[in-house]
């Protein structure tokens, strides 16, 4: 968890596989990645870090990234593919290894950026890998290479024609050329294609492997006893009544907890419920949410450390025609995604193997070679797929537990966590609590645009700021005059991450929702106030203006519904969303909600849909149903009759317009995320006349 | 431990575990068919969702004594080949995202059409809002369903009925 903390995923994002990339192609292969290709009958053949060519044709991608449904491992293949200008029913990925030197100091999924970041590596790998074959083919024609071509998975030259399995040995013994170029983007023939997904069919019949399905050979099950409060820890514990458990066969105590350990997981929970356990319930055992919140209070009521000041800042406050104030607050939210936390750890004297699904793969071997005080060639990190991640996998909380038991119990384990586990032991989004002081000139178009926002920090302080938590509120794209921005971290303990958008997930919220508080005390239309501000921002204006056109902006609605829109810019991307609400005998439904989203260059149209809709989703879900409160030092919901979720029969009709665009691509996992709260408040709004300003949105503030 | 036999997917099986040990666990760990998720434990997520003689249940709260005698479908066993028209439908719409409730997804809807062929959205959102899915899936869910409605009216003419587990 503590490796966690140190990780600054922003960056890395001119790191990461991005960085990898010019060395990737001089790098030889090691063995271990040569292995992960053994399960093809027929022998593969590296070409780089990212490309194994098997004699049987057959292309596999190694992807240094987590697949959690977000789609690297299509869209990346996709990339390379086309590049390579192979087969595509040929093409298949596997995980690979943690290997800083192929793939970059910080190997993993975070960040919306595997195609941001990746979309340059695969295509020189993929064009690289090309030069490769028609050199060896030309080697083996004796004839030069300016007379070979490919035609999808074959180089020809007049009558010759060999299949790139045939020449992948030969190839994999060449040096790799430098400097090839990669495709015009007119020839691209798989890129901007809705081609199916390569990991459907194993998850449509059960035989995706996730983490949680991990098997090892002798493999024991182990849930752990852990402090219900934060920063709480085992003061004693009694395993008589566990180890009499039928099945249970080990308890062994490690940092985070009681470890019981059984012949399968039911075993190992009846264990732990028969297990006498007593915690020293640290600093924060009276902590409540209401203390919480008087502590953010108290810090956005102080002067804060500037996050970003423009023109006299707060100061023009005093010579605004109109001046509007406002609190805005968000809760404490779990990740909650649907596989819980859970690693198989094998430990042994001369090496340790970790499966599982893991967002930082690096985190997790540095995890592991500190437990086990192993050199980095005996610590393996099988990356398995993700039952979610939404941040919460960027974690090593589980693999350090795994590791330990495993150490301690001397045998391979398979740690679960409950979802009682998961969600009272999350890393959860942060709590805000943020002041809003606004301006309007005597045309009454903002002119002043002040916040302090009062908000524990994760993401590492750099002035007095940390930028996770007032991103949203400091960049945004309007132009205003007079802008300032303040920070003040509160703190109370409760530990917290990453959650898809990050700071935007709460922050978009509030800055788009105060906006239109500044469009209504100054007379003006939503849209109108944004084409206004965004003038000089023409991808956002561009996304507002076609999300408004489409979803029939200022047009007649059925009586009692309501329209709302909002804006986000982040992750390179930019999506504006309208929603459409109605409140019937007190009961919100939301109807419709309009995407129009530019994330530039589309690699794969059916994947980006399908990521804005799972973004609006999360964002629903945050905003309209529970929040994560503490009591006693302890979280209050456990499991998701408490921490409900969105379901399918509270789904709107989501329609999303992706704008075409020849721009570097943007990042598309959580692009959506943030602009469904706001969009759905600002529609509430038009409704009731009532605004809302904290998250989530309870059933009273509709009345 | 008790010797508890039924049906999985086809063929016989016996157990020799805890009676009250629930239906999830029995498959996932004592048998190692781990297409059926833990979600939950409570019946709140649907991930571990089943056929019992035809009907959508939950494993997790399933004592493993209380199918004795019955039989049980898991996701490995609703077609040898995803063919299913449930399974069709899933591919042709490319459903899944992180893919973990899908198991329990399918065999919910399979449960469903098999009951009623032709749903309406209401049927659906009544059956399927027993399902929790993270990724926000339910759009293409829905969809599906409607297709594989069809594929299944397509191929239940009677000269060819096709199978609904």
């Amino acid at each position: 968890m503590t490796l966690v903390k140190k990780v600054n995923r922003r960056g890395f994002l001119k790191t990461g596989i991005g960085a990898a990339a010019g060395l990737t192609l001089s790098f030889t292969i090691p063995e271990k990645t040569r292995l992960l290709a053994q399960n093809n009958a027929a022998r593969a053949f590296p070409l780089n870090g990212y490309i194994h060519i098997g004699a049987d044709d057959s292309v596999t991608l190694v992807l240094p990234k987590s697949e959690m449904g977000q789609g690297p491992m299509t869209a990346l293949s996709q990339i390379l593919a086309d590049e390579l200008d192979c087969n595509w029913s040929k093409v298949h990925a596997i995980f690979a290894p943690v290997d800083p030197k192929l793939y970059g100091p910080m190997q993993g999924t975070f960040g919306s950026m595997s195609v941001r970041t990746g979309w340059e590596p695969m295509r020189r790998s993929g064009a690289t890998a090309r030069a490769m074959l028609i050199e060896a083919a030309a080697r083996r024609w004796n004839v030069d290479k300016s007379q070979c071509r490919t035609e999808i998975g074959a180089v020809v030259a007049s009558n010759q024609r060999a299949t790139y399995g045939s020449l992948a040995e030969d190839a994999a013994k060449l040096p790799p050329p430098n400097g090839v170029a990669p495709k015009d983007p007119g020839q691209f023939r798989l890129i901007g294609k809705s081609l199916k997904r390569l990991d459907t069919p194993l998850k449509v019949n059960g035989t995706a492997v996730f983490g949680i399905d991990a098997k090892v050979p002798g493999m024991q099950y182990a849930v752990v006893a852990r402090c219900p409060v934060f920063g709480g820890k085992v003061a004693s514990f009694d395993d008589a009544k566990a180890k009499a458990v039928p099945g249970v066969q080990q308890v062994v105590e490690i940092s985070r907890g009681v470890a019981v350990i059984a012949d399968n997981t039911w075993s190992a929970m009846e264990g732990r419920r028969a297990l006498e356990v007593h915690f020293d319930e640290g600093p924060l055992a009276n902590l409540d949410s209401a203390a919480i919140r008087q502590m953010m209070q108290e810090g956005a009521s102080k002067p804060g450390a500037i996050a970003r000041k423009a023109g006299d800042g707060s100061a023009a406050l005093s010579g605004a025609a109109k001046k509007i104030e406002a609190v805005y607050e968000a809760a404490y939210m779990s990740h909650a995604p649907m596989e819980p936390m859970n690693c198989t750890a094998h430990v042994r004297p001369d090496g340790c193997d970790v499966w599982a699904a893991t967002q930082i793969q690096t985190a997790a071997k540095q995890t592991a070679m500190q437990i086990t005080k192993l050199p980095a060639d005996k610590v393996n990190i099988h990356t398995l797929f993700l039952g979610g991640g939404f941040g919460r996998r960027g974690g090593a909380d589980f693999i350090e537990e795994a590791v330990e038991i495993s150490k301690a119990a001397g045998i391979p384990v398979k740690l679960t966590w409950s979802r009682e586990d998961d969600m009272t032991h999350d890393l959860y989004r942060p709590a805000s609590y943020t002041r809003f002081a606004g301006g309007l000139d005597a045309d009454g178009w903002p002119s002043v645009w002040a916040a302090n926002v009062g908000c524990p920090s994760f993401a590492g302080m750099r002035n007095g700021v940390d930028s996770a938590a007032v991103e949203g509120i400091h960049d945004i794209a309007y132009e205003i005059p007079h802008i300032q921005v303040e920070y003040n971290k509160a703190d109370p303990g409760i530990p917290t991450t990453y959650w898809r958008s990050v700071g935007y997930s709460q922050n978009t919220f509030f800055t788009e929702s105060f906006l239109d508080e500044l469009a209504v005390a100054g007379g003006k239309d939503p849209l109108e106030v944004r084409r206004r501000l965004l003038a000089k921002t023409p991808r956002m204006l561009n996304v507002v203006e076609l999300a408004a056109q489409k979803a029939g902006w200022g047009k007649p609605l059925p009586a009692g519904h309501g329209r709302g829109i909002a804006v986000t810019n982040n992750i390179g991307s930019f999506n504006a969303q309208v929603a459409e609400v109605s409140i019937e005998k007190g009961k919100l439904r939301v109807h419709h909600i309009v995407c129009a989203v530019d994330c530039g260059h589309v690699v794969n149209p059916a994947i980006v849909e399908a990521q804005i809709q799972s973004g609006i989703v999360y964002g629903l879900s945050a905003a309209l149903k529970d929040a994560i409160t503490i009591k006693n030092g302890r979280v209050q919901q456990t499991n998701f009759d408490k921490y409900e979720v969105l379901r399918i029969d509270e789904m709107p009709v989501v329609e999303v317009h992706i704008v075409p665009s020849q721009n570097a691509p943007g990042g598309i996992g959580e692009a959506s995320t943030p602009t469904t709260a706001p969009a759905v408040a600002n529609a509430i709004f038009a409704v009731t006349g009532k605004r809302l300003r904290r998250l989530p949105i309870r059933p009273e503030d509709l009345a | 431990m008790a010797n508890i036999k039924f049906t999985l997917n086809g063929k016989s099986q016996s157990v020799d575990v805890p009676p009250q040990m629930p239906l999830l666990w029995v498959l996932r760990d004592t048998l190692g068919m781990t297409g059926t998720k833990f979600g939950c434990g409570m019946a709140l997520c649907g991930a571990c969702t089943v056929h019992q003689n035809g009907q959508a249940i939950r494993a997790c709260i399933t004592p493993v004594s209380s199918v004795a005698g019955k039989t049980i479908t898991t996701i490995e066993g609703l077609s040898p080949d995803s063919s299913h028209a449930v399974q069709k439908a899933w591919l042709e719409l490319d459903v899944p995202q992180c893919g973990y409730c899908q198991s329990g997804q399918i065999m919910a809807a399979a449960a469903l059409l098999a009951k009623n062929a032709k749903p309406s959205d209401a049927d659906i959102d009544e059956v399927m809002r027993g399902n929790i899915c993270r990724c926000g899936t339910y759009q293409s869910i829905r969809q599906a369903i409607h297709r594989a409605s069809q594929i299944l009216t397509a191929s239940n003419r009677p000269a060819h009925k096709g199978g609904v587990a």
